[in-house]
């Protein structure tokens, strides 16, 4: 038996976050399915890479990254029928997810109180950039933005240089970790009392939790971290140091004296462990510059991948800074099946991302790739709502429901 | 399940009739807290001389102690604490006897550092079989890195997110706050979760095995599949973002007093933003022919090439530096602009919004004359609220609760076993 054998999820996540979150979900036994629409393609469905380099809205290796297992269902919300069509869903699911600027949901006539009114121990999950109320409630928003509200992106980079971003859209991918838990917790309380509820996630509130101590620190004493590179505030060596080739790199991070006394060994420097600069841990911190440098001389001619299992081998933490090629390739990810290949009609041969944990008695499962819009619609609707398939194809035909038939050109 | 029969039907929290044993240090120690939140009973289990993440700067006035540390206190608060030496004899026939009354049991040694001391996941399931074990490793329990020692620094960039962030003409940097072990630690309560899942329609426990690279190359947005498609090595590009191989996003702009992100691309939101910035530009009189010309919902989000980045980039500039991030923020929420001011933690705790919805809390402790000010729900619920019950606890502040009042054990024990050092 799965994990979430029998859990019924109504998804109108999209982008990132939502659908990490309900990958999850479809990963372990749920049934899912995805509410699109062609009218308003959902925005990682014209994301790249493409397969075959070609743009099309079921060809983005992005998007089919979050969204394996599920089903695609083609419905159009600005349809008067589309809010019917969604309330007998409503009676099915045990969740529904949405990631929606706050108020979509509620302008539709399908906010928390009339999803109860359909089915009352319903589970929302609503997660939004700022949450449900307050002046800047409806500020829309993505992760790459974010990550500026939520003070990453001003810790992140040089000192004498702009601040930079984390790459990607990076509070999508730290949302999850308190999302995904809430939901299922939210399940467990359902289960046990059998009240449902309305969870409003909002991303700068969840983000913060990864920058707490900071946060903190102006709070009880008015004082602001600033960016640092790779520094460490209390130990050195610590950083990432040239290697041999184009633009390669390898992080050293020495966290005690043990680690400091093995990388001398390795370097055959023995001397500099009593060199006077560099014999304590303070006179380190103060003589910082003077020792990256002797270190980065050391190994600009090294290759970064023998340098990191020489190091290791002898106890000091360091490791080669990767790119997404030597992540792709990555012995310790293949060897945990992090990236399962699947085929795709349109995008063809591509990986999706496992979750990043093994459970004991529970594989993962990975039956289907991302659904093409409205790949599933007439199954759904059969199987699901028990419709006929005369009335599948009077809405389709009305134009409620979509198939995965393309719009013509406009 | 332990304490269902204690399970009360009002004011409840989501989790708790469920008791976690947390043997993570600051590797681990977010995925208790995340359940601890929720409502489960944490029991931070801790060597005698304290967790190593109380001695993680920076401290409350600058002085060092062990109820002192700003890290401490952001990912202990909601957990009891109870000491506890699992290198004694005595201290594993505690652990023992707790066993029982745990659903579940968080660590974060190296592979096999249970399991040397007896503790590994076949001892412990023969005590409680329905017990869930939460292993949070830099690279998971087996592999060839498994043995290798990663500090943040080192894990971030094995897992590839380094690389791709920072300036081109330097090198990689980390995210500016150590992330590695919180996403894996993050990632553990989701597998905790799922566990538990598991175990209403099994009866059985299991072992949870996470890997924080694992966990933070889930945060790499579309690189993985921008080589495995395209093979295309993707670069940090400073205020940029690269998206594939010749596509770009414009993300980070200096403005008159400091900088704000502004998501310059296409596609149905961001394209709408990028329309409405144009509309503003113009209507100042900074507006750009080209750029009016085109309606960037046309454009795939993140498809906007450095040739095009190289026309349009320059005008935006000169518009963002003629304001300040508060202007340029109050403008992007009236004209549904993708834009947030590169906030400080000054401006955080000073941010409207978070006031205007009590997101921070105040929470009396007992060493401090002055409450602590923690950062609030990471979820709101209309069910049951998630608030802060304990403030950070002090170091073994729960032994007489757990080890007299729970177990039965006499006082004078305790501190038998405490001259032993065994708690």
């Amino acid at each position: 038996m799965r994990p979430l054998e029998g859990l019924k999820v109504l998804d109108f996540c999209w982008v990132a976050v939502g659908p990490m979150t309900t990958s999850y979900l479809a990963e372990y036994g749920a049934t899912v399915v995805r509410v699109e629409s062609r009218l308003r393609p959902e925005v990682l469905r014209s994301a790249p890479p493409f397969g075959g380099g070609v743009r099309g809205p079921n060809r983005s290796a992005y998007y089919a990254n979050y969204n394996a297992n599920k089903f695609g269902f083609g419905l159009n919300m600005a349809h008067p029928q589309g809010v019917e069509i969604v309330k007998r869903f409503a009676a099915w699911a045990d969740l529904v997810t949405e990631n929606f600027t706050p108020g979509t949901l509620e302008k539709w006539g399908l906010g928390y109180d009339d999803l109860c009114a359909v089915k009352p121990d319903v589970v929302l999950f609503s997660t939004s950039m700022l949450g449900r109320g307050g002046p800047n409630s409806r500020q829309p928003g993505f992760g790459p933005v974010l990550s500026s509200l939520s003070g990453m992106t001003g810790l992140t980079g040089w000192p004498d240089r702009a601040p930079t971003n984390p790459y990607g859209a990076y509070t999508d991918f730290i949302v999850p970790r308190f999302a995904i838990p809430t939901i299922i917790a939210a399940l467990d309380y359902r289960r046990r009392t059998g009240r449902g509820q309305h969870i409003d996630v909002s991303q700068l509130e969840a983000s913060l939790h990864f920058l707490a101590p900071p946060v903190v620190e102006w709070a009880m004493m008015g004082r602001e971290a600033e960016r640092c590179g790779n520094r460490h505030p209390s130990t050195a060596p610590h950083g990432a140091y040239p290697c041999r080739g184009d633009d390669r790199w390898c992080t050293i991070a020495c966290l005690s004296e043990a680690h400091w006394q093995a990388l001398c060994e390795v370097m055959g420097q023995p001397a500099w462990s009593q060199d006077e600069r560099f014999a304590t841990l303070l006179a380190r911190k103060a003589h910082e510059d003077a020792l990256d440098g002797l270190i980065a001389e050391w190994t600009q001619g090294q290759d970064a991948h023998d340098l990191m299992r020489a190091l290791q081998a002898a106890g000091v933490p360091a490791g080669v800074v990767q790119t997404n090629r030597d992540v792709i390739e990555d012995p310790q990810l293949t060897h945990r099946g992090h990236f399962v290949y699947l085929d795709h009609p349109e995008v063809g041969r591509h990986p999706v991302q496992r979750s990043e944990f093994h459970l004991s008695a529970a594989a993962p499962e990975h039956r289907s790739p991302a659904p093409l819009l409205g790949q599933h619609t007439a199954r759904v609707c059969r199987d699901v709502l028990g419709m006929s398939d005369a009335e599948i194809a009077a809405l389709m035909q009305e134009g409620v429901l979509e198939d995965s038939t393309p719009l013509p050109e406009a | 399940m332990a304490n269902e029969s204690a399970c009360r039907p009002d004011r409840e929290g989501m989790l708790s009739p469920y008791r976690v044993l947390d043997l993570t240090d600051e590797r681990g120690i977010l995925c208790g807290k995340i359940l601890a939140d929720l409502g489960a009973d944490v029991i931070q289990i801790e060597p005698p001389g304290g967790n190593s993440a109380r001695r993680i700067g920076p401290f409350y006035r600058d002085e060092p102690g062990p109820d002192s540390s700003l890290f401490w206190w952001s990912y202990a608060a909601n957990k009891r604490s109870i000491t506890l030496n699992l290198h004694t004899p005595d201290g594993r026939a505690l652990l023992k006897r707790l066993l029982p009354t745990a659903d579940f049991l968080v660590e974060s040694g190296a592979p096999g550092e249970l399991a040397a001391l007896g503790l590994g996941y076949a001892d412990l399931a023969e005590i409680n079989p329905a017990l869930i074990v939460v292993s949070i490793t830099p690279f998971g329990q087996t592999g060839p890195y498994a043995d290798y020692q990663a500090p943040d620094l080192v894990g971030i960039g094995m897992a590839g997110l380094m690389y791709v962030t920072g300036d081109p003409d330097r090198a990689p940097v980390r995210v500016g706050f150590p992330h590695f072990y919180l996403h894996g630690a993050g990632a553990g309560a989701t597998g905790a979760m799922l566990a538990h899942a598991h175990r209403t329609l099994t009866g059985a426990g299991q072992h949870v095995d996470v890997s924080c690279q694992d966990a933070v190359a889930r945060a790499l947005a579309n690189a993985p599949q921008s080589y495995a498609l395209d093979g295309a090595v993707i670069k940090r590009q400073g205020s940029y973002r690269q998206t594939g191989s010749d596509n770009y996003m414009r993300i980070t702009w200096q403005c008159s007093d400091g900088h704000v992100n502004f998501l310059f691309s296409g596609g149905a939101g961001a394209g709408a933003s990028a329309n409405n910035l144009v509309r503003w530009m113009a209507e100042e009189g900074m507006g750009d022919e080209y750029m009016e010309s085109l309606d960037f919902t046309q454009w795939g989000y993140g498809t906007i090439t450095l040739e095009m980045m190289g026309r349009m980039v320059p005008v935006i500039e000169r518009f963002m530096r003629t304001h300040t991030k508060q202007e340029l923020f109050d403008g992007a929420v009236s004209r549904r602009i993708l834009l947030f001011p590169v906030a400080t933690p000054r401006d955080i705790c000073n941010d409207p919004q978070l006031a205007a919805r009590d997101y921070f809390r105040q929470v009396p402790h007992a060493a401090f004359d002055e409450p602590l000010t923690l950062p609030g729900p990471f979820a709101n619920s209309s069910a049951c609220p998630i608030e802060i019950r304990y403030p950070p606890p002090m170091l073994g502040e729960h032994n007489r609760a757990v080890y007299v009042d729970e177990l039965g054990l006499q006082p004078q024990e305790v501190a038998r076993l405490r001259e032993v050092n065994a708690v």
